[in-house]
């Protein structure tokens, strides 16, 4: 299979490629990591007239605590977030995603950042971001602009990027102590988008939920926020009746549609089961077990 | 509108520059342009991992990389493993246990492996397990994959403990 013929620019810097965007507009896509666009390319849904490949500019991979904001770089890779000691540590919703993401043949390549502005209502890190309610860096040549998280997401494979920008960095809230998160999937096998997937990301104090936050995978047309569910929990103590209560609330925030993957209620189901145990999960790591 | 550009690609220790279309795939530059046919297409929608080759070490499903981007990059095919006609560990291993019967998803099984064993020598089944889980089988069931990778490991541990032993005993 090949791409419809397109144009290909593999610029050296940044503003290159800004420049390079803003010219060609909405002809032009952008490739970081290609797991999802070369596919689409391929089997032609996406016939761009130019590529604008960003893997030759430096500086781009990176994954840093700074000023209060864990940073993500737009080619920070799949594998990297999976061997990262940091995410393991202080961000395990993203650290108990990584390894779920597709093969490990794709993780070393694809990126965090190219997922997220695929926007593939059943890919991971949107729904890990919206838990930990992420801004989302977007520059053109002319501006630049940071948009939560909750609204960069407008529907299937759209977002509130446009064709001049990139997404040049995400920033996450820095974890503070007594914080954990948990990411649970449900595949039919390596390599298949989620059935279902719940990210839980708790921050605890005082023995009380300071913030929760809860995304929800491949049940809606986007990754969805489960707005009710996080804020039955703040405040609140921890137990099983406030668990239960807000698993409740966030299977209610699922859309789900049946498919060769479950029926509607069988994945609403999940995303209540899933939700209860993330939130254990992510309790007991916020306690520094788990 | 697409411009053929070029692109000079280090492929199993040689230098290669050849005119290609942007949208020329990795895999068909690969197989068409340079006749190595030995890495194969299974899929097209990057689930089968057949096509895997290491691009600068590292395991690339090469239907999903433009030849492009490999401009400038060493690229290691099934075809640099038998070095002067002698099986490479990994190919003597997959043959002894059986790892493949036809064939098809060997090359992308074995160099797969090879990244793991550099970067694991001694892999426990579940690392081998997980390394491997891109890549897809239809004949072996696996297990005899996971004996050949297992086995390749402990020969190539020996095979490197052999010089310093060598060294050893001289001292």
């Amino acid at each position: 299979m090949l791409p419809a013929p397109f144009e290909y620019h593999a610029p050296n810097t940044m503003d290159e490629a800004l420049g390079l965007l803003d010219e060609l507009g909405e002809d032009a896509k952008v490739l970081a990591g290609g797991q999802s666009l070369i596919p689409l390319l391929k089997l032609r849904f996406a016939s761009p007239a130019h590529l604008v490949d960003i893997n030759k500019i430096k500086d781009l991979d990176f994954l840093e605590e700074r000023d209060g904001m864990l940073r993500v770089g737009p080619l920070f890779r799949h594998k990297s977030a999976e061997r990262s000691s940091l995410l393991a540590s202080r961000y395990q919703v993203m650290a108990d995603a990584a390894p779920q993401i597709a093969d490990p043949i794709i993780r070393n390549r694809g990126t965090i950042a190219g997922s997220v502005a695929h926007a593939d209502p059943s890919g991971d890190w949107g729904t890990v971001l919206l838990a930990l309610d992420a801004d989302l860096v977007l520059r053109s040549r002319s501006a630049t602009r940071t948009v939560k998280a909750r609204e960069f997401f407008s529907g299937p494979f759209s977002t509130a990027l446009q064709p001049t920008e990139i997404l040049s960095e995400i920033r996450i809230p820095a974890a503070r102590p007594q914080t954990g998160g948990a990411y649970l999937k449900l595949e039919r096998k390596v390599g298949d988008f989620a059935t279902v997937a719940v990210a839980v990301h708790l921050q605890m104090e005082d023995g009380k939920v300071g913030s929760a936050g809860i995304g929800l995978t491949a049940v809606g047309p986007q990754n969805i926020k489960a707005g009710q569910a996080e804020a039955a929990l703040r405040g609140a103590s921890l137990d099983d009746t406030t668990i239960k209560e807000a698993a409740a609330l966030a299977a209610e925030a699922a859309e789900p549609t049946a498919d060769q993957r479950g029926s509607v209620e069988y994945k609403r189901n999940v995303v209540r089961v899933f939700t209860e145990r993330g939130l254990k999960r992510a309790y007991e790591r916020a306690r520094g077990g788990g | 509108m697409s411009v053929s550009q070029p692109i000079t690609v280090t492929v199993n220790g040689d230098r290669k520059t050849a005119e290609v279309e942007p949208r020329l795939l990795l895999v068909h530059f690969l197989r068409e342009t340079l006749r190595l046919t030995g890495t194969h297409i299974g899929c097209d929608t990057t689930h089968c991992g057949a096509c895997t080759v290491l691009v600068e070490g590292v395991p690339v499903k090469s239907c999903t990389m433009l030849a492009v981007q490999a401009d400038g990059q060493q690229v290691t095919t099934v075809e640099a493993l038998a070095a002067g006609g002698t099986l490479h560990p990994i190919q003597a291993a997959f043959k002894q246990e059986h790892g493949l019967q036809c064939g098809f998803c060997t090359p992308g099984m074995m160099l797969t492996s090879i990244a793991l064993l550099q970067e694991k020598p001694d892999p426990t089944d579940e690392d081998i397990r997980w390394a491997l889980s891109g890549n897809i089988c239809r004949c072996t069931g696996y297990m005899n994959i996971v004996k050949a990778v297992r086995s390749a490991a402990a020969q190539m541990k020996a095979a490197a403990a052999v010089p310093a032993a060598t060294a050893a005993a001289r001292s």
